[in-house]
């Protein structure tokens, strides 16, 4: 499958979910979707196209929480980026490890780092933070205020 | 009914190397479940990134890894490249891409080592590493640092590969081609490692495609990805190499991608080096700034793809540099391998209790009376390879050699 051939399949399926659409450069695509549309787009790319999930980044921004899903398309030498915005206040968003079996880790990352809710994960709880990290503290939050301030300042 | 046990591998465990939690479940000798748990190396590389600017980042990221600490620097310039559009020229490229080889080199030596010595091999142990000496002095030589090299930074890299060092570099290579495919003998024709390796912690094609798993962890299991080949980038497109695959996925099959893989790295290297004597040109386009924006940066690091996800504001600090390295995709896998195995083979990597050739390497027979080494290398070798032939006689295990 050819770059060309791969955009076409892509914006032909996903259609009017496409909320914004990014050709950065040659090698790199972004494409914003909505939350309630990432299992589906994530289905498409990961079980059709036969894309690989490379990483997934979660960004704190002051307008929204962003998740971006990085999708390797080895065959075309191309990473497509879907990216999706949630509620700051209600960071909510449907699992993708049961589609994905790679996305297990970095969701739970995603969660414990940044405090997004993945819906019906098989096994959501803590990765690399301890087991009784307080609760509600999210370390790659813009607004986290580091515990035990003064002890290596 | 059998009862279930758990038998802890971890955190702090004389064998590892590095801390991690391994939980077995086991009924009897077999393993039926394996629960990970990181995070005992946790230092919060990401947020300490956002307080670096884009050139002190490059620095902290070498830092992640101290085996591949070249990779993680390499996936690092080329987001901000990829961010901030900026040039890189030609004769860094190739520098850059000998720099990540020689490094693979490296890396997958100490790998073969550390395999040899947990499988009880303590010969392939102390010859892998003693043939990895010769790398690390190149890097010396190259960069002035046997590890950390810090060569790469945003628009190209720190020091240029002087033109009288070439040929020094191209020797030390050459040399290395011996030990290296005797190794690959070694493996290949052992019937101790045949029955120790193979058929042990089958990782399928479909469940390397289900776990993304990359690097040899995936190409010994069939999936032919490498990010040098799938996404051409450096001097990538235009050198000559192979993408080595397995077909079983088993223990076997990954230590053989990774030797075969050195010999393509050497050829990597050689050819680049040929270019690098006559090319002209600068090795750094010094980028005064980063402007808003973000980028991707990826690199086939010795252990599978590592990718950096950097967003810029337009200062001079990332305001998120996302990093993930190989193992956070192939080590779940462990998760699927190790069931239904014996915990002898689950802890292959901890375990050393086989039982082994006698170490030939340390050993000098020398005539009292005129101080001359009785025994050369070379005979010592022949000596080794004629006690294989004697065991796969014994063993019944005579056959055509295991090609790949």
């Amino acid at each position: 499958m050819t770059r060309d051939e791969l955009i076409a399949r892509v914006k032909e399926r996903l259609g009017d979910k496409i909320v914004q659409w990014t050709d950065k450069s040659a090698r790199r695509i972004y494409v914003e979707v909505k939350p309630e549309d990432v299992p589906e787009t994530s289905r498409f790319l990961f079980r059709e196209l036969e894309a690989r999930l490379s990483i997934a980044t979660g960004l704190d921004t002051p307008v929204a929480i962003e998740v971006l899903y990085h999708w390797a398309f080895d065959q075309c030498g191309l990473i497509l980026t879907v990216r999706t915005k949630l509620n700051r206040d209600k960071p909510v968003i449907e699992s993708i490890a049961r589609i994905c079996k790679g996305a297990e880790w970095i969701e739970r990352e995603m969660w414990e780092l940044l405090g997004i809710t993945f819906q019906n994960h098989p096994d959501m709880r803590h990765l690399l933070l301890t087991d009784d990290w307080p609760e509600g503290s999210y370390p790659l939050r813009r607004d986290y205020v580091k515990e035990n301030k003064g002890a290596n300042d | 009914m059998t009862k279930k046990t758990i038998i802890p591998i971890g955190p702090y465990h004389p064998l590892q190397e590095e801390p991690e939690f391994f939980k077995l479940h086991v009924e009897g000798e077999k393993v039926v479940g394996l629960d990970i748990e990181l995070g005992y190396n946790h230092r919060g590389i990401e947020k300490l990134a956002e307080l670096k600017t884009f050139e002190q980042t490059v620095f902290l990221v070498e830092r992640i890894c101290g085996i591949c600490s070249t990779s993680h620097p390499l996936a690092c310039v080329q987001a901000v490249e990829d961010a901030g559009e900026v040039e890189v020229p030609e004769r860094a490229q190739y520098i850059r891409t000998v720099i990540g080889e020689l490094e693979r080199l490296h890396s997958h030596m100490l790998w073969l080592g550390l395999a040899g010595h947990f499988l009880g091999f303590n010969t392939v142990w102390m010859w892998a590493w003693r043939y990895r000496e010769p790398i690390l002095e190149l890097f010396e030589l190259i960069t002035g640092n046997r590890n950390h090299y810090a060569m790469m930074k945003p628009g190209g890299v720190r020091r240029d590969i002087k033109v009288e060092d070439i040929p020094t570099i191209r020797k030390t290579l050459a040399d290395l081609k011996g030990p290296i495919c005797l190794f690959r003998d070694a493996v290949t024709d052992d019937p101790l490692i045949h029955a120790r390796l193979q058929g042990v912690g089958t990782l399928t094609k479909q469940q390397a495609l289900d776990y993304c798993a990359v690097g040899p962890t995936a190409r010994a299991s069939g999936v032919a990805k490498d990010v040098r080949k799938d996404h051409p980038h450096l001097a990538y497109g235009r050198v000559d190499f192979k993408i080595i695959t397995g077909k079983n996925g088993d223990v076997f099959d990954k230590a053989v991608v990774r030797i075969l893989e050195t010999l393509e790295s050497i050829k990597i290297i050689e050819q680049c080096l040929e270019v690098l004597k006559t090319m002209p040109g600068p090795v750094d386009s010094n980028p005064k700034e980063i402007k808003a924006g973000e980028g991707i940066g990826t690199y086939e690091a010795p252990r599978g793809e590592v990718i950096h996800y950097i967003r810029s504001d337009g200062g001079n600090r990332p305001v998120r540099h996302k990093v993930r390295a190989p193992s956070f995709m192939n080590v779940p896998t462990n998760q699927t391998t190790v069931i239904g195995h014996s915990v002898a083979d689950a802890t292959i990597i901890l375990a050393a209790v086989d039982p082994c050739y006698c170490c030939t390497e340390r050993m000098a027979a020398v005539d009292a009376g005129t101080g001359r080494r009785i025994w050369s290398s070379a005979e010592l070798i022949r000596l080794s390879q004629e006690k294989t032939a004697k065991l796969k006689k014994e063993m019944g295990v005579e056959g055509p050699r295991l090609k790949i």
